[in-house]
Protein backbone atom coordinates (compact mmCIF):
# COMPACT_ATOMS: atom_id res chain seq x y z
CA UNK A 1 0.00 0.00 0.00
CA UNK A 2 1.05 3.74 -0.80
CA UNK A 3 1.11 6.24 1.83
CA UNK A 4 1.99 9.74 1.89
CA UNK A 5 2.44 12.06 4.46
CA UNK A 6 2.28 15.71 4.42
CA UNK A 7 4.71 17.80 5.66
CA UNK A 8 3.82 21.86 7.18
CA UNK A 9 6.21 24.08 8.55
CA UNK A 10 5.35 23.16 12.28
CA UNK A 11 5.16 19.61 11.82
CA UNK A 12 6.45 17.55 14.40
CA UNK A 13 4.61 14.55 14.64
CA UNK A 14 5.02 13.25 10.54
CA UNK A 15 8.24 11.08 11.39
CA UNK A 16 6.34 9.53 13.93
CA UNK A 17 3.51 8.63 11.50
CA UNK A 18 6.06 7.73 9.19
CA UNK A 19 7.83 5.47 10.98
CA UNK A 20 4.31 3.57 12.34
CA UNK A 21 3.42 3.41 8.49
CA UNK A 22 7.24 2.01 7.82
CA UNK A 23 6.98 -0.77 10.05
CA UNK A 24 3.96 -1.90 8.57
CA UNK A 25 5.70 -2.30 4.89
CA UNK A 26 3.28 0.58 3.74
CA UNK A 27 5.37 2.34 1.07
CA UNK A 28 5.51 5.91 2.36
CA UNK A 29 6.93 9.15 0.65
CA UNK A 30 7.08 12.52 2.54
CA UNK A 31 5.44 15.48 0.60
CA UNK A 32 6.37 19.21 1.64
CA UNK A 33 2.92 21.24 1.53
CA UNK A 34 4.65 23.55 -1.48
CA UNK A 35 4.52 20.67 -3.91
CA UNK A 36 1.13 20.45 -6.78
CA UNK A 37 1.27 16.88 -7.41
CA UNK A 38 0.80 14.16 -4.98
CA UNK A 39 2.05 10.98 -5.55
CA UNK A 40 0.46 7.81 -6.14
CA UNK A 41 -1.12 7.54 -2.74
CA UNK A 42 -4.10 4.86 -1.57
CA UNK A 43 -3.49 6.44 2.04
CA UNK A 44 -2.32 10.30 2.71
CA UNK A 45 -1.61 11.14 6.37
CA UNK A 46 -1.87 14.99 7.78
CA UNK A 47 0.54 14.22 10.58
CA UNK A 48 0.38 16.20 14.04
CA UNK A 49 2.36 19.33 15.49
CA UNK A 50 1.42 23.20 14.80
CA UNK A 51 1.53 24.08 11.21
CA UNK A 52 2.46 27.85 10.75
CA UNK A 53 2.62 28.07 14.58
CA UNK A 54 -1.66 27.34 15.01
CA UNK A 55 -1.85 31.41 13.87
CA UNK A 56 -5.08 32.65 12.60
CA UNK A 57 -6.56 29.48 13.93
CA UNK A 58 -5.08 26.20 13.97
CA UNK A 59 -5.12 24.63 10.29
CA UNK A 60 -6.65 27.43 8.88
CA UNK A 61 -3.29 28.55 7.24
CA UNK A 62 -2.45 24.62 6.27
CA UNK A 63 -5.82 24.06 4.96
CA UNK A 64 -5.02 26.69 1.94
CA UNK A 65 -1.73 25.36 1.01
CA UNK A 66 -0.62 24.02 -2.62
CA UNK A 67 -1.05 20.90 -1.88
CA UNK A 68 -4.06 20.43 0.37
CA UNK A 69 -5.54 21.70 -3.10
CA UNK A 70 -4.04 18.11 -4.36
CA UNK A 71 -5.98 16.03 -0.84
CA UNK A 72 -9.35 17.75 -1.50
CA UNK A 73 -9.60 16.65 -4.61
CA UNK A 74 -7.78 12.44 -4.29
CA UNK A 75 -10.33 12.52 -0.76
CA UNK A 76 -13.26 13.93 -2.86
CA UNK A 77 -12.26 10.34 -5.36
CA UNK A 78 -12.51 8.24 -2.56
CA UNK A 79 -9.18 7.94 -1.70
CA UNK A 80 -7.88 7.52 2.36
CA UNK A 81 -7.01 9.94 4.18
CA UNK A 82 -6.11 10.15 8.04
CA UNK A 83 -5.67 13.38 10.04
CA UNK A 84 -4.37 12.89 13.45
CA UNK A 85 -4.23 15.86 16.00
CA UNK A 86 -3.72 19.14 13.74
CA UNK A 87 -4.20 16.39 11.19
CA UNK A 88 -7.63 16.91 12.54
CA UNK A 89 -7.80 20.45 12.93
CA UNK A 90 -6.63 20.98 8.73
CA UNK A 91 -9.26 18.61 7.75
CA UNK A 92 -12.05 20.33 9.48
CA UNK A 93 -10.67 24.08 8.23
CA UNK A 94 -10.49 22.08 4.69
CA UNK A 95 -14.49 21.26 4.90
CA UNK A 96 -13.66 17.58 4.27
CA UNK A 97 -15.21 16.73 7.57
CA UNK A 98 -17.89 19.04 8.96
CA UNK A 99 -17.30 20.84 12.70
CA UNK A 100 -14.62 22.41 14.00
CA UNK A 101 -11.83 21.97 17.01
CA UNK A 102 -12.29 24.62 19.73
CA UNK A 103 -9.82 25.51 23.08
CA UNK A 104 -9.89 22.63 25.48
CA UNK A 105 -12.32 23.09 28.43
CA UNK A 106 -9.87 23.84 30.78
CA UNK A 107 -7.76 26.17 28.39
CA UNK A 108 -4.74 23.57 29.01
CA UNK A 109 -2.75 21.81 26.47
CA UNK A 110 -3.27 18.87 27.38
CA UNK A 111 -0.33 15.82 26.73
CA UNK A 112 -1.09 13.00 28.24
CA UNK A 113 -2.63 9.09 28.34
CA UNK A 114 -6.24 8.68 28.03
CA UNK A 115 -8.29 5.77 26.74
CA UNK A 116 -10.75 5.91 24.27
CA UNK A 117 -13.22 2.83 23.42
CA UNK A 118 -13.76 1.85 19.77
CA UNK A 119 -17.38 2.89 19.05
CA UNK A 120 -17.66 1.77 15.06
CA UNK A 121 -15.44 -0.95 13.76
CA UNK A 122 -17.22 -1.17 10.49
CA UNK A 123 -14.92 0.82 8.30
CA UNK A 124 -11.25 1.03 6.71
CA UNK A 125 -9.67 2.56 9.84
CA UNK A 126 -10.97 0.42 12.72
CA UNK A 127 -11.78 -3.08 11.24
CA UNK A 128 -9.06 -4.82 13.20
CA UNK A 129 -10.54 -3.58 17.22
CA UNK A 130 -13.28 -5.17 18.30
CA UNK A 131 -16.75 -3.17 18.95
CA UNK A 132 -16.16 -1.26 22.43
CA UNK A 133 -12.68 -2.19 22.78
CA UNK A 134 -10.84 -0.03 25.23
CA UNK A 135 -7.71 1.47 23.82
CA UNK A 136 -4.67 3.63 25.71
CA UNK A 137 -3.97 6.45 23.65
CA UNK A 138 -1.82 9.82 23.65
CA UNK A 139 -3.54 13.32 23.64
CA UNK A 140 -1.07 16.44 22.92
CA UNK A 141 -3.17 19.21 22.06
CA UNK A 142 -4.55 22.70 22.98
CA UNK A 143 -7.58 22.92 20.59
CA UNK A 144 -9.28 19.59 20.84
CA UNK A 145 -12.50 20.46 22.45
CA UNK A 146 -14.90 19.02 19.01
CA UNK A 147 -17.84 21.21 18.45
CA UNK A 148 -20.61 21.02 15.44
CA UNK A 149 -24.10 21.97 14.40
CA UNK A 150 -27.03 19.46 16.48
CA UNK A 151 -28.23 18.26 13.10
CA UNK A 152 -24.80 16.88 12.46
CA UNK A 153 -24.21 15.78 15.62
CA UNK A 154 -27.09 13.34 15.46
CA UNK A 155 -26.15 12.36 11.98
CA UNK A 156 -22.70 11.52 13.12
CA UNK A 157 -24.05 8.92 16.01
CA UNK A 158 -27.04 8.07 13.61
CA UNK A 159 -24.89 6.83 10.98
CA UNK A 160 -22.13 5.42 13.33
CA UNK A 161 -19.27 7.86 11.95
CA UNK A 162 -17.74 8.26 15.17
CA UNK A 163 -14.65 5.46 15.55
CA UNK A 164 -13.30 6.64 19.15
CA UNK A 165 -15.41 8.43 21.87
CA UNK A 166 -13.00 9.39 25.53
CA UNK A 167 -14.08 6.62 28.35
CA UNK A 168 -12.90 5.88 31.28
CA UNK A 169 -9.92 2.62 31.81
CA UNK A 170 -13.14 0.41 31.98
CA UNK A 171 -14.80 2.26 28.84
CA UNK A 172 -17.27 4.16 30.74
CA UNK A 173 -18.38 7.39 28.61
CA UNK A 174 -18.84 10.15 30.55
CA UNK A 175 -18.01 14.09 31.46
CA UNK A 176 -15.55 13.08 33.94
CA UNK A 177 -13.00 10.88 31.25
CA UNK A 178 -13.88 13.82 28.85
CA UNK A 179 -10.35 15.60 28.47
CA UNK A 180 -11.25 18.50 26.27
CA UNK A 181 -14.93 19.03 26.49
CA UNK A 182 -15.81 17.53 23.76
CA UNK A 183 -19.05 17.14 22.27
CA UNK A 184 -20.47 13.36 23.19
CA UNK A 185 -16.95 12.66 24.30
CA UNK A 186 -16.27 12.65 20.85
CA UNK A 187 -12.56 12.01 19.93
CA UNK A 188 -12.50 10.95 16.04
CA UNK A 189 -15.10 11.30 13.36
CA UNK A 190 -15.66 9.86 10.00
CA UNK A 191 -17.07 11.63 7.23
CA UNK A 192 -20.15 10.18 5.04
CA UNK A 193 -18.29 8.22 2.89
CA UNK A 194 -15.76 6.73 5.53
CA UNK A 195 -12.84 7.68 3.92
CA UNK A 196 -11.55 10.44 5.91
CA UNK A 197 -10.66 9.79 9.70
CA UNK A 198 -9.82 12.86 11.79
CA UNK A 199 -9.07 12.00 15.47
CA UNK A 200 -6.77 13.89 18.15
CA UNK A 201 -5.74 11.05 19.95
CA UNK A 202 -1.99 10.12 18.30
CA UNK A 203 -2.01 6.14 17.51
CA UNK A 204 1.46 6.31 16.23
CA UNK A 205 2.52 6.87 19.53
CA UNK A 206 0.72 3.77 20.56
CA UNK A 207 3.03 1.04 17.98
CA UNK A 208 5.67 -0.08 20.75
CA UNK A 209 5.40 -1.89 24.00
CA UNK A 210 8.81 -1.41 25.22
CA UNK A 211 8.02 2.64 25.07
CA UNK A 212 4.09 2.65 25.79
CA UNK A 213 1.72 -0.24 24.33
CA UNK A 214 0.94 -1.62 20.74
CA UNK A 215 -2.89 -0.39 20.88
CA UNK A 216 -2.27 1.73 17.65
CA UNK A 217 -0.93 -0.95 15.19
CA UNK A 218 -4.03 -2.06 14.76
CA UNK A 219 -5.53 1.20 13.40
CA UNK A 220 -2.38 1.06 10.61
CA UNK A 221 -3.27 -2.91 10.14
CA UNK A 222 -7.08 -1.76 9.27
CA UNK A 223 -6.36 -0.03 6.53
CA UNK A 224 -3.70 -3.04 5.24
CA UNK A 225 -7.15 -5.55 5.60
CA UNK B 1 -9.66 52.36 1.99
CA UNK B 2 -9.64 50.85 5.10
CA UNK B 3 -12.13 48.49 6.81
CA UNK B 4 -12.21 46.53 10.59
CA UNK B 5 -13.40 43.12 10.60
CA UNK B 6 -14.75 41.95 14.34
CA UNK B 7 -14.85 38.15 14.81
CA UNK B 8 -16.80 37.20 17.48
CA UNK B 9 -17.67 33.47 18.26
CA UNK B 10 -21.40 32.43 17.88
CA UNK B 11 -23.52 32.67 20.84
CA UNK B 12 -24.20 28.92 21.39
CA UNK B 13 -20.01 28.31 21.40
CA UNK B 14 -18.42 27.80 24.52
CA UNK B 15 -15.68 30.77 25.14
CA UNK B 16 -13.74 29.42 28.21
CA UNK B 17 -11.01 32.39 27.60
CA UNK B 18 -14.00 35.09 27.77
CA UNK B 19 -15.06 33.41 30.76
CA UNK B 20 -12.19 33.32 32.53
CA UNK B 21 -11.06 36.73 31.83
CA UNK B 22 -14.71 37.79 32.69
CA UNK B 23 -14.13 35.08 36.38
CA UNK B 24 -10.93 37.42 36.71
CA UNK B 25 -12.74 40.61 36.84
CA UNK B 26 -15.28 39.43 38.92
CA UNK B 27 -12.32 38.31 41.36
CA UNK B 28 -10.93 41.85 41.63
CA UNK B 29 -13.93 43.23 42.60
CA UNK B 30 -15.70 44.21 39.23
CA UNK B 31 -19.03 42.99 40.78
CA UNK B 32 -21.44 45.05 37.79
CA UNK B 33 -19.67 43.20 35.55
CA UNK B 34 -22.40 40.34 33.59
CA UNK B 35 -21.08 38.81 30.53
CA UNK B 36 -18.19 38.91 29.03
CA UNK B 37 -16.97 37.02 25.12
CA UNK B 38 -13.50 37.64 23.74
CA UNK B 39 -12.88 38.12 19.93
CA UNK B 40 -10.80 38.95 17.19
CA UNK B 41 -9.93 41.83 14.93
CA UNK B 42 -8.59 43.05 12.15
CA UNK B 43 -7.87 46.30 10.54
CA UNK B 44 -7.48 45.75 6.17
CA UNK B 45 -6.54 47.98 3.52
CA UNK B 46 -7.39 47.60 0.04
CA UNK B 47 -6.86 49.03 -3.35
CA UNK B 48 -10.48 49.78 -4.50
CA UNK B 49 -12.05 53.06 -4.63
CA UNK B 50 -15.58 51.44 -4.82
CA UNK B 51 -16.89 50.87 -1.41
CA UNK B 52 -19.44 48.23 -1.98
CA UNK B 53 -16.98 46.44 -4.34
CA UNK B 54 -14.26 46.47 -1.28
CA UNK B 55 -16.95 45.25 0.73
CA UNK B 56 -17.94 42.30 -0.95
CA UNK B 57 -14.06 41.48 -1.44
CA UNK B 58 -13.70 41.88 1.87
CA UNK B 59 -16.85 39.84 2.64
CA UNK B 60 -14.80 37.27 0.78
CA UNK B 61 -11.53 37.36 2.38
CA UNK B 62 -13.71 36.36 5.99
CA UNK B 63 -15.53 33.58 4.31
CA UNK B 64 -12.53 32.30 2.61
CA UNK B 65 -10.39 32.35 5.66
CA UNK B 66 -10.24 34.72 8.20
CA UNK B 67 -13.23 33.52 9.43
CA UNK B 68 -14.56 29.83 10.45
CA UNK B 69 -18.21 30.18 9.83
CA UNK B 70 -18.69 27.11 11.82
CA UNK B 71 -17.93 28.59 15.15
CA UNK B 72 -17.31 32.41 14.35
CA UNK B 73 -19.39 35.40 13.07
CA UNK B 74 -18.11 38.56 11.90
CA UNK B 75 -18.70 42.34 10.68
CA UNK B 76 -17.04 44.79 8.93
CA UNK B 77 -17.02 48.35 9.12
CA UNK B 78 -15.59 51.27 7.24
CA UNK B 79 -12.56 53.06 9.25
Amino acid sequence: MNSSVIVFPGSNCDRDIAGALENLQFRNTMVWHKETVLPKSDLIVIPGGFSYGDYLRSGAIAAKSNILKEVIKVANDGCLVLGICNGFQILTETGLLKGALLKNKNLKFLGKDIYVKAMNTDNKFCNKYKHAQVLKFNIAHNEGNYFTNPDHLKELEDKNLIPFKYCDEKGNINEENNPNGSLNNIAGILNDKKNILGMMPHPERMIDQIISNNDGVNLFASLLN
Amino acid sequence: MKFSIKVTLKKDVLDPQGKVVQQTLQNMGMDKLKSLRQGKYFEVEINENSESKAKSKIDDMCKKLLVNLIIEDFEISKI
